[in-house]
């Protein structure tokens, strides 16, 4: 098998005088996750929206597997399992019918079509109601198809865009798990997400995109350590309630210090100059003073730091 | 897996394959969905209504001037509308509703052509809407025998194969509708008043008031479905209506009338007219257009 790839060549689209996407260009290939971040409007969707035929790029290429998405779209998404946004399936159609509907139209072998869909089901917990007509489903129960429905003929590629989006703790859980098992069979993921840990949690790389252009693509670790602040703001959980101006006296007086906040009386917030050598000491500190520390975290994620550091406002 | 640009996979069906599987999944929605039952209700509904009233009130339209007669008042006067409907009912909103319904981003991110969705679309409407029309044609030909049982009057059966050209015109006329707008009620208003009101009352004001012969109406074309079946009133005989008739009406024929009835040929053209322009610039849009 050739390696997956994904690739914008010069992406613009417009609506209007809105640039929605401005000469992107991001090659992904291999095996691996890639989640997609940026703010509401950023071009997230519409990128991903062009790569599943949704939409017609203004400019530029949309490329997987090294077929242009424009030109050949039957080629290009042979081997790509999509979901956008969150796709509504026809009312009348059970689970079973919708699935085995994908199943035809992406040629999988009649043999293998039940079988297929008893698996994708059964991984989206879904066989107790394969039967049911899917227009009383929750926004959530669909879109546990809708994963079913992108990973039904196993594709050497799979966009998912917000997958999680109306799903249940559970559910949540339950997609993640299925985007790791996909890494483990050595697909290409393309994610986009709001939620900063579960991308941390799932890919492996990230590619940061704001007002159509993109602004980084690189692993996780390195995008963390180059953007971020280390994480230099930690939280603590306390035991019992203390004197809120005395603890903040002995605390603020610690090396390494610059603010201390008290966000509730069981918790404070920390803030701090220096690596992990000063968080050491300042952890040890905490302790010796027996304000009743009974935890000790960072107040954000490396990621959510490199965010915030890259994109600096939202629309 | 991967493959050279400009091939596809050879497990991916040909489009054509593609057309039928969507045919087959659209029959299974419509046979889910109350909307096809509700339609074959009214039009069982309205060929019971018909039963009914012509058993009880034997009007001398139906059945005092022969068979010919009887299937000019019942499938003339009434087919139209049994057509009109189906289109509504199944090609309305069959695009737009992709769109608004979100249905597409279910359907559009797969390795198929939008023309193959949009083909099988209206075939599949168009099953769903023949159905229809073999329950009203199956009511229809029922009475018809009971009241004239020596047989069908072959301008009869020439009016069912205009009805089905029309059934053709108007599904893709509906389906252009349905591809230039994204909202499913303004693709059904427009065609259903179009198609219901709007025609008529132009082909009236161009014909009658300004006398240009309305041949760019599509409900203008479709009146070859009646016309084939008129009779002579003295003779009884079948009559095709000529093509201009001018009245004179008012004290002193002040006010001149033209009412201009197509022609076979003329109908025939326009309704294919009809089709292959709505349906060609339906699928241009639909495939242009995008999911926003």
């Amino acid at each position: 098998m050739a390696t997956a790839s994904l690739e914008a060549r010069d992406l613009s689209k417009s609506y209007g005088p809105f640039l929605a996407l401005s000469n992107l260009n991001l090659k992904l290939e291999g095996s691996k996750c890639v989640g997609f971040l940026g703010p509401n409007g950023a071009g997230k969707t519409t990128t991903l929206k062009v790569f599943a035929g949704l939409i017609r790029p203004s400019k530029g290429h949309a490329v997987i597997n090294g077929i242009d998405v424009q030109k050949d779209k039957r080629g290009a998404l042979a081997s790509c399992g999509t979901l956008v946004e969150t796709p509504e399936i026809y009312p009348a159609l059970t689970p079973r019918s919708a699935l085995m509907m994908i199943a035809e139209l992406r040629g999988v072998p009649k043999e293998e079509r039940t079988k297929r869909i008893d698996e994708c089901l059964a991984e989206v917990k879904m066989e107790e109601w394969s039967d049911k007509r899917v227009g009383k489903f929750s926004k959530g129960m669909k879109q546990r198809i809708n994963v079913a429905s992108a990973i039904l003929n196993d594709p050497d590629i799979v966009i998912l865009d917000e997958p999680t989006t109306g799903l249940d703790p559970r559910g949540m859980s339950e997609v993640r798990d299925i985007v790791k098992s996909l890494k483990k069979k050595g697909r290409l993921v393309f994610m986009s997400s709001h939620l900063l840990s579960e991308v941390t949690e799932i890919c492996d790389e990230v590619a940061m995109i704001d007002h159509g252009k993109l602004l980084v693509y690189d692993t996780i670790a390195n995008v963390s350590s180059k953007f971020s602040d280390g994480g230099r703001t930690v939280e603590v959980g306390l035991a019992r309630p203390v004197d809120k101006e005395a603890v903040t006296r002995s605390i603020s007086s610690l090396k390494g210090v610059t603010s201390v906040e008290v966000l509730d009386p069981l918790n404070l917030r920390i803030r701090l100059e220096g690596g992990v050598d000063v968080k050491e000491k300042l952890f040890n500190d905490i302790a010796s003073l027996k304000v009743g520390a009974i935890s000790f975290k960072d107040a954000s994620l490396a990621l959510e730091d490199a965010y915030l550091a890259l994109i600096k406002e939202t629309v | 897996m991967t493959t050279k640009e400009g091939t596809v996979d050879p497990k991916v069906p040909s489009s054509l394959s593609q057309v039928g599987i969507v045919v087959k999944y659209e029959f299974e929605n419509y046979f889910g969905s109350r909307r096809f039952y509700i339609l074959l209700g009214i039009t069982l509904l309205i060929g019971a209504l018909l039963t009914v009233l012509v058993a009880h009130y034997r009007p001398q339209s139906f059945l005092g001037s022969g068979s010919l007669g009887f299937y000019s008042s019942w499938w003339g006067r009434v087919v139209t509308f049994v057509v009109i409907l189906s289109g509504i009912f199944f090609g309305g909103d069959a695009i737009s509703a992709e769109f608004q319904n979100r249905t597409g981003y279910f359907l559009i991110p797969n390795p198929l052509r939008r023309a193959a969705i949009y083909v099988g679309k209206w075939i599949a409407a168009f099953g769903a809407s023949a159905i229809v029309f073999v329950v009203f044609l199956a009511i229809t030909l029922a009475n018809g025998y009971y009241y004239f049982p020596s047989g069908v009057p072959s301008q009869f059966l020439e009016s069912v194969g205009f009805s089905l050209l029309y059934l053709v015109a108007v599904l893709g006329f509906c389906f252009f509708f349905s591809s230039l707008f994204k909202s499913t009620a303004y693709s059904i208003l427009v065609t259903a008043i179009l198609l219901l009101f709007a025609f008529d009352f132009l082909q009236l004001l161009v014909s009658d008031l300004v006398m240009v012969e309305p041949w760019f109406i599509l409900t203008y074309g479709s009146s070859i479905i009646g016309n084939v079946m008129e009779q002579n009133a003295t003779t009884g005989q079948a009559s095709y209506p000529a093509h201009v008739i001018t009245e004179k009406l008012g004290p002193r024929g002040l006010i001149t009338l033209t009412t201009y009835n197509a022609t076979i040929p003329e109908g025939l053209a326009i309704m294919v007219g009809y089709f292959v322009i709505t349906a060609i610039i339906g699928l241009i849009l639909f495939e242009r257009k995008d999911f926003t």
